[in-house]
């Protein structure tokens, strides 16, 4: 029992980061249409704008507390993110919004290449760690191992995730999205300006990568090729809840955190990545479009 | 016109070429190495063009077909054929690999093609991470460590062949009755269905055959590398194909034989930048996406790979 | 219609680019250098480029290398493999093909068997600094390495285990796609056990994995003495910290790999105590080894890895060949490889007999007060 709870801690650590993740998978592709595969690649970059962040607050002995560097470093690398995630839209992607979706998924993979390759020129191979900014303190409780690091990871991707759902249900903008990835072709008729509302998008897509990026650095560390695999795995935990639906990757990146670990710790953890996949493709077979994907429509695009 | 009997000359010619240069030592070893490399990449362009370009689905894993077909032919030429069979039984050790390949791609495509959207894509995706997975576990084929003893039967004049061989195989099959019905899927599936195109049949069938030609390039790579391990046909491999794809233009085997050149050779050129040669790389390429997002041919097709009446038709319409 | 003639131009232009690069006739001595500069392993890539840029710089800077009465200069050329197989092999065909007399490289086990195939076809001498996996040198006669095999080293680290830790039980946590670990976990499980001890936990995770929990959770379960990670610097301070934040409290030992400064920097307290095996203790290095540590820690600002240390002597071994074959040429320069009985470098004395794979010796260090301690030595 104790080494089920245990899993399971372990399983929502990982999970909330998928889920961060994922969700810049999900709405771009609920607004675009398109697969952002640059998406791992602008956490990987928040992790970076993290670490600076943190060392510089950090170096310059202003003596802050804590807790105010933690959240400045989170509000500064969801600012600057989310400026690279718009810019990346606009020059990138926003030229081939008319050309065939695939195109952008193209540039997107090229977009990813570039950025991993940039900072592994400037920045330089070796991983490091984000500076620390939250003082690791070791609970056990009845044999369970508890950090404050994992409280704060569940915690605040908690808290970013009921925001984020508050925003697309309850705001106007969140309504124009909704409308958007409805229909393209009828809303801008509306009067909604399509192009902002995207921006929008691209915008709190990448602070959530942001925030998961963040914790990701408190938690493990970052290396400029680790956008690849949590981006791939971020993906598929889109997909599974349902790509396009945003509660659905909130759900997808759980279960995936869950068979990741669950996986290791009932099989020989050899198998890991044989059997997560298999699951998936079996979920697909009995639910094509995911847990709360809507059925596909035929749509040309 | 009588435009029909200089391509079979030129493409003799060259053949005579492919086998002359390098046995009297014009090309040198890298330069023969590199253009291996090209022609294995244009029958994995060309073949994933198939299913991605002509047929607009979207396939990721076609490292996991390659994978197949490389390691099928390498533990048939190593283990069961003695090694002095070698250059004797390649074209039919490749065949196999390639049916490997081919029998897997089937054993993908079945449920696949059920839905419509994106979920090839994942289907495949998972399929590649399996296939690598798998190969990783099985300890009698090197795991991780990886298979080698194979001689290097791929040479230059071979590769031509299979190239030669992949462009016809997949021309015809585009423009035969069958393949105009995949042109059909893309354009609009509903309407192809009307016009009684068995779609889900169609799909499976161009998938397969993507498959095999994917093995087949897979057995090609084997043995000229002499060695194979599961980290060559990853995802990222997956991905630089697709790349070759949509850098040459969907739906034209031109377009794939332009893309894959181009990336292959620009990358070699690129070398002396070291790190930076895959930050320039990269961004040349979205640079290139941005100007011309259709790809360098973007589904026109060069006048020599199309049959005669479309030519015809083609100059009926410009003029 | 002239698009189309552009394209072709453009085509042809790349293609000629490429055949304008057949290389000149050589005047000085070149070395080759194979490294993964991009791809999976940039790290190793790096340090492998530094010490290479370094061994070059100060023969050329004693006015180059003397061979049979005469002066060289040395040039260095560098080619990244992107830690791709077909790459690699493609590298060490352009550095044959540019008329190199020795090839240094590929570093992970991967490239380098590629690399290997191909300069024992084209009779050019081949040093891996790091590819640890038996079948790059194996029935080859132009592949040397400066590393030991994984054979040796997982044997060294499972009697470390049971001669000096008196652990009982142990249990391994390893990455399964990479050869290197893998190979020495396998290894150092039957060593284990031959002596009739017990590996209760044998985990696995894949490349690029930064959460190693549910496996740390089952290690933690199983209760074994020890735990051994044969894994890279750059992974093990999370499997030392994950491990603890599990409260896992045993001893955690490691190999070669470990053998980083950056090791400390991101592990922290947590690796304080720590061993495991590698070619040499900085501590009690030789004097040339303590002038190679201080050199490269003023060329580059760090502390030189195992990658740095091994290429480094790949390229000694490789001078010290040169100098003995006493000509430029290819053959005598292997032949020189071959017969090398005696080689003090960097990561301890070294001799070939008859293979490839040098002999040499592993000592043990443990980690105190930030600091890599020399703690003890194992023959071969």
């Amino acid at each position: 029992m104790r080494f089920i709870i245990q899993q399971t801690l372990n399983a929502l650590q990982l999970g909330s980061v998928y889920a961060l993740i994922a969700l810049g998978y999900t709405m771009v592709y609920g607004i675009l249409r398109m697969i952002n595969f640059a998406h791992g690649d602008i956490f990987m970059v928040s992790t970076y704008l993290g670490f600076f962040v943190a060392s510089f607050l950090l170096g310059w002995a202003l003596h802050l507390p804590m807790a105010v560097i933690f959240v400045l470093t989170l509000l500064l690398a969801m600012f600057g993110t989310s400026l690279l995630a718009v810019f990346i839209e606009r020059v990138a992607y926003k030229p081939l919004r008319q050309a065939p979706r695939i195109s952008a998924v193209i540039t997107a993979l090229g977009v990813g290449l570039f950025l991993e390759n940039f900072t592994l020129a400037t920045i330089g191979p070796e991983p490091r760690i984000l500076p620390q900014v939250v003082p690791v303190i070791n609970f056990n409780i009845g044999g369970v191992a508890v950090s404050s690091i994992q409280i704060l990871i569940l915690a605040i991707s908690a808290l970013v995730m009921f925001i984020l759902d508050t925003i697309v249900r309850r705001t106007m903008t969140g309504m124009a999205m909704r409308a958007i990835s409805f229909d393209k072709t009828v809303v801008p008729l509306m009067g909604i300006p399509v192009d902002r509302i995207i921006s929008i998008t691209f915008a709190l897509g990448s602070s959530m990568a942001a925030v998961g990026g963040v914790l990701y650095g408190i938690a493990y560390m970052m290396d400029p090729y680790m956008g690849i695999r949590i981006g791939w795995w971020a993906f598929i935990s889109a997909v599974v809840g349902g790509i396009g639906n945003i509660r659905g990757a909130m759900i997808g990146g759980y279960i995936l955190g869950f068979v990741e670990i669950f996986v290791a710790a009932f099989l020989p953890s050899t198998y890991r990545d044989f059997v997560a996949f298999a699951l998936l493709l079996l979920l697909l077979v009995f639910k094509p479009t995911g847990i709360l994907g809507m059925p596909v429509v035929e749509q040309k695009v | 016109m009588n435009r029909r009997w200089w391509l079979p000359l030129i493409l003799a010619l060259l053949f005579l070429l492919s086998i002359l240069l390098p046995h009297f030592g014009i090309l040198n070893l890298y330069l023969q190495q590199v253009l291996m490399y090209v022609g294995i990449n244009i029958i994995l362009t060309i073949s994933l063009n198939l299913v991605n370009g002509y047929m607009g689905e979207f396939s990721v894993g076609h490292a996991g077909f390659m994978a197949i077909g490389a390691y099928i032919s390498s533990l048939l030429t190593v283990w069961v054929f003695p090694k002095s069979w070698g250059p004797f039984v390649f074209p039919l050790v490749l065949i196999l690999g390639g049916l490997g390949a081919a029998l897997a791609g089937l054993i993908v495509a079945f449920p696949s093609f059920k839905t419509r959207g994106d979920y090839l894509a994942i289907v495949t995706l998972a399929f590649n991470m399996i296939i690598k997975s798998v190969l990783e576990n099985i300890e009698a084929i090197g795991g991780p460590r990886g298979f080698m003893g194979m001689s290097k039967l791929t040479n230059v004049a071979w590769v031509y062949v299979w190239v030669l061989i992949t462009i016809f195989a997949i021309r015809n099959f585009v423009f035969s009755a069958y393949g105009r019905g995949i042109l059909s899927i893309r354009e609009d599936e509903v309407a192809a269905e009307l016009v009684s195109v068995n779609t889900r049949q169609t799909k499976i069938l161009a998938f397969v055959i993507s498959s095999f030609f994917a093995g087949i390039a897979g057995g090609l790579f084997a043995h000229v590398l002499q060695f194979i391990n599961p980290r060559s046909f990853t995802i990222l491999k997956s991905t630089d194909v697709l790349v070759m794809v949509y850098l040459g233009g969907i739906g034209s085997i031109m377009g794939s034989i332009l893309g894959a050149s181009i990336y292959t050779i620009l990358l070699e050129l690129l070398r002396p930048l070291g790190v930076w040669r895959w930050v320039v790389g990269p961004l040349l390429l979205v640079i290139l996406m941005v100007t011309r997002p259709r790809g360098i041919m973007g589904l026109r097709e060069a006048r020599w790979l199309l049959p005669a009446e479309e030519v015809q038709a083609d100059a009926a319409v410009t003029s | 219609m002239f698009k189309k003639v552009a394209l072709l131009l453009l085509v042809l232009v790349l293609v000629g680019a490429f055949v304008a690069c057949a290389p000149p006739v050589p005047a000085e001595i070149k070395i080759g250098v194979n490294a993964e500069l991009t791809g999976g392993i940039p790290v190793v890539g790096a340090s492998c480029k530094n010490a290479a840029e370094m061994a070059v710089k100060e023969v050329n800077d004693a006015g180059g290398l003397e061979v049979g009465g005469r002066k060289y200069k040395v040039t260095l050329l560098i080619e990244d493999n992107e830690d791709k197989a077909e790459s690699a092999a493609a590298a060490a065909q352009k550095l044959n093909t540019a008329g190199v007399l020795v090839h240094i490289g590929a570093n992970a086990s991967r490239n380098a068997i590629p690399a290997s195939t191909v300069c024992e076809d084209a009779k050019l001498p081949m040093i891996s600094p790091w590819s640890t996996n038996p079948k790059t040198t194996a029935g080859k006669k132009y592949v040397f390495r400066a590393c030991f095999i994984d054979d040796f080293q997982g044997v060294v680290a499972a009697k470390f285990a049971i001669n000096e830790l008196k652990a009982n039980t142990a249990s391994v946590l390893y990455d399964v796609a990479s050869e290197y670990n893998k190979g020495i976990a396998e290894i150092f499980k039957k060593t284990f056990e031959e002596a009739g001890k017990q590996v209760v936990a044998f985990e696995t995770y894949t490349t690029g994995d930064k959460d190693f929990s549910a496996q740390l959770t089952k290690i933690r379960a199983s209760g074994a003495d020890v735990l051994f990670l044969p894994n890279y610097y750059s992974e093990v301070p999370l499997q030392v910290q994950q491990a603890h934040k599990l409260g896992y409290t045993d001893t955690i030992f490691g190999s070669d790999s470990w053998g980083n400064l950056e090791l400390i920097d991101l592990c922290g307290a947590d690796c304080e105590g720590l061993f495991f095996t590698t070619h040499y203790a900085p501590d009690i290095a030789t004097p040339k080894a303590q002038k190679f540590i201080a050199d490269y820690e003023a060329a580059y600002g760090k502390t030189p890895d195992d990658v740095a240390a091994l290429t480094y002597d790949a390229f000694g071994l490789a001078f010290q060949a040169i100098q003995a074959a006493g000509k430029i040429d290819r053959q005598a320069v292997r032949d020189a490889l071959a017969s090398i009985t005696k080689y003090e470098g960097v990561t301890g004395t070294m001799e070939f007999r008859g293979t490839g794979d040098p002999v040499k010796s592993a000592v043990i260090i443990q980690i105190k007060n930030g600091k890599f301690t020399y703690y003890t030595s194992a023959a071969p």
